[in-house]
């Protein structure tokens, strides 16, 4: 009888477990979707051509788009993989090919604490070296702090996709007489060259979306940038600042720059995913 | 101390048994390498003691012995491959046409000195490009398409790969792959081409293959290969070194080697009662 009920219990505790893990999971991948239906609960009906193709409307009036932004944001963006995949790039080919190994733990480990680095510090870091200098809000220094944020990302995912190169195919080519940097240039990277779009791709769009760098940097701007040393619009200071603002119309349309935001990284994800799907170039050894 | 100067036989290893008839056969007339006094450490750890060894020009050298003997480390010092590994450290002398490798500029002496290595490794490139790398890399302006046509016939592939240039070289079999390995060693011309086991990932069809091409290369460039298949060794080869414990134990031409071992732990080797 005891063995029985030591036996009823067991099986209670484990489907009680199997329960709440899948629970769990569940929750986890609800919120994505949750998220998704309420941008297109909300923003849908904002989406149309005119957001895409106009400024925004003045203060009171109904309609107007956000073209400035998506602009901007393009900018920001170029501004910032500019910037920060070259630095991380031929980083991550020093460490990975060239360091030796205490510099390299010091130099992984600088990363990672850079890209734990909260974004509005990052903000304030390019306010003072790329804003205050020059006494004005540009899209320069809204894409210097993005690329910042860059760097840590791509540095390190490029490092492992280029240690993964089997160590046959650099002996391959340096026993034909190339050089160290000739074997990296041709055959180390291209081995790669997957992995490493991929994390570049990863870190766009991880940047795409932030806000808090820009707010002191890029600034905001309800018309269209006069040049790259101008304040610029960008999409999440846009959602930042119309959701926050008393108006309906408003609101709907922070919605729906938040709908196409995410639809962004979304399709980017998938991307670098397929990229990385189609097969890793190089069988392992 | 210049390897034209000086007579063969004294390069010759000169094991404590080995008699002066068998020396005198065991010389080749003309050495294109020759390895003396070399000495080789992995840190702290010596893996190879004292080695002297000439390598006959036009010939197939194969090194032989059980596993971690010394015999790939020794291999990989010809065209000082060793210097890719940390803490490695050598000392002693090996020439080249009469010209000591270590002074020289290391990627021209891998340009004259090829190495096809014990898992086929080609590049994540089309077989064309597989084999105009090394050609490529040094600026060679020969026309690209006659040289590839060229080094893929002395491997024995073109006939099986002739329609697929361009398709990548992951699409071939392992002994495919090796043999485009080999004819990208052969695209650059090299002297001497040494092979790091080069059948032991292939099967047996595989492996007769690349045999029978080893043996048509000799024209073409001296050739030392590594291999712990001593009937390997015994078909292919004309001299044959045994490797001990990162000794030099026996070197003589293949058939004296395997028939009558000068030394008994070549003859305790090749019977079958190590290694």
């Amino acid at each position: 009888m005891t063995m029985n009920a030591q036996l009823r219990w067991r099986k209670f505790v484990s489907n009680f477990m199997l329960t709440l893990t899948g629970l769990c999971a569940l929750v986890a991948v609800s919120v994505l979707f949750f998220i998704l239906g309420y941008l297109v609960y909300h923003g849908g009906t904002s989406i149309n051509w005119d957001f895409f193709t106009k400024l925004p409307a003045p203060v009171g009036e109904n309609g107007g788009g956000m073209a400035n932004a998506i602009l901007g944001s393009a900018k920001l963006l170029l501004l910032a993989t500019l910037f920060g995949v070259p630095i991380g790039f031929f980083g991550a080919i020093y460490l990975a090919e060239f360091s030796g190994s205490k510099v390299a733990f010091v130099v992984r480990y600088a990363a990672d604490l850079l890209n734990g680095v909260p974004s509005i510090v990052i903000g304030i870091f390019a306010y003072s070296v790329a804003v205050h200098p020059f006494k004005h809000f540009s899209t320069f220094a809204g894409g210097f702090a993005l690329g910042v944020m860059m760097i840590p990302i791509t540095l390190r995912s490029t490092e492992e996709f280029l240690r993964g190169v089997p160590r046959s195919l650099r002996e391959g080519a340096m026993a034909l007489g190339a050089s160290k940097w000739k074997t990296i240039a041709t055959v180390i990277v291209p081995a790669a060259y997957r992995g490493i779009l991929t994390a570049v791709l990863l870190a766009f769009a991880r940047v795409a979306g932030e806000t808090a760098p820009l707010l002191f940097t890029a600034l905001g701007n309800r018309f269209w940038s006069n040049g790259w040393n101008e304040p610029t619009a960008s999409l999440p200071v846009m959602i930042y600042n119309y959701a926050l603002s008393p108006f309906e119309d408003w609101h709907r349309q922070a919605w729906a720059a938040g709908l196409v935001l995410l639809t962004l990284i979304l399709v980017i994800n998938i991307v670098a995913r397929a990229i990385l799907s189609r097969g890793v170039s190089v069988p392992r050894a | 101390m210049h390897a034209s100067v000086r007579p063969a036989v004294s390069v010759n290893i000169t094991p404590p048994v080995t008699t002066a008839a068998s020396r005198e056969t065991a010389a080749p007339a003309e050495l294109r390498m020759s390895i003396s006094k070399v000495n080789f450490w992995y840190g702290a750890k010596q893996v190879l003691f004292d080695i002297n060894l000439g390598i006959a020009t036009s010939k197939v050298t194969a090194l032989i012995g059980p596993s971690g003997c010394g015999k790939s480390t020794l291999l990989r010092t010809l065209d000082r491959m060793h210097e890719t590994v940390r803490n490695a450290r050598l000392e002693g002398e090996i020439l080249l046409d009469g010209e000591n490798i270590l002074d020289q500029d290391v990627t021209l002496l891998r340009r004259r000195v090829g190495m096809v290595f014990q898992r086929p490794n080609p590049f994540p490139k089309s077989i064309f490009e597989n084999v105009a790398y090394g050609l490529r890399i040094n600026g060679s302006k020969v026309p690209m398409a006659e040289a590839v046509e060229k080094s893929l016939r002395h491997a024995a592939l073109w006939d099986e790969v002739k329609d697929q240039l361009h398709k990548s070289a992951y699409e071939l079999s392992g002994g495919q792959q090796q043999r485009l390995c080999i004819a990208r060693a052969l695209a650059v011309e090299p002297e001497v081409l040494l092979l790091d086991e080069p059948c032991s990932a292939l099967d047996p069809i595989s492996t007769a293959k690349i045999e029978e091409l080893l043996v048509q290369l000799k024209d073409l460039c001296t050739i030392v290969t590594v291999t712990h298949n001593m009937q390997q060794a015994a078909r292919i080869s004309d001299f044959t070194a045994f490797l001990l414990t990162g000794q030099l134990i026996e070197f003589s031409p293949t058939p004296q080697l395997f028939t009558k071992p000068s030394d008994p732990r070549t003859e305790a080797y090749i019977t079958g009662r190590f290694g």
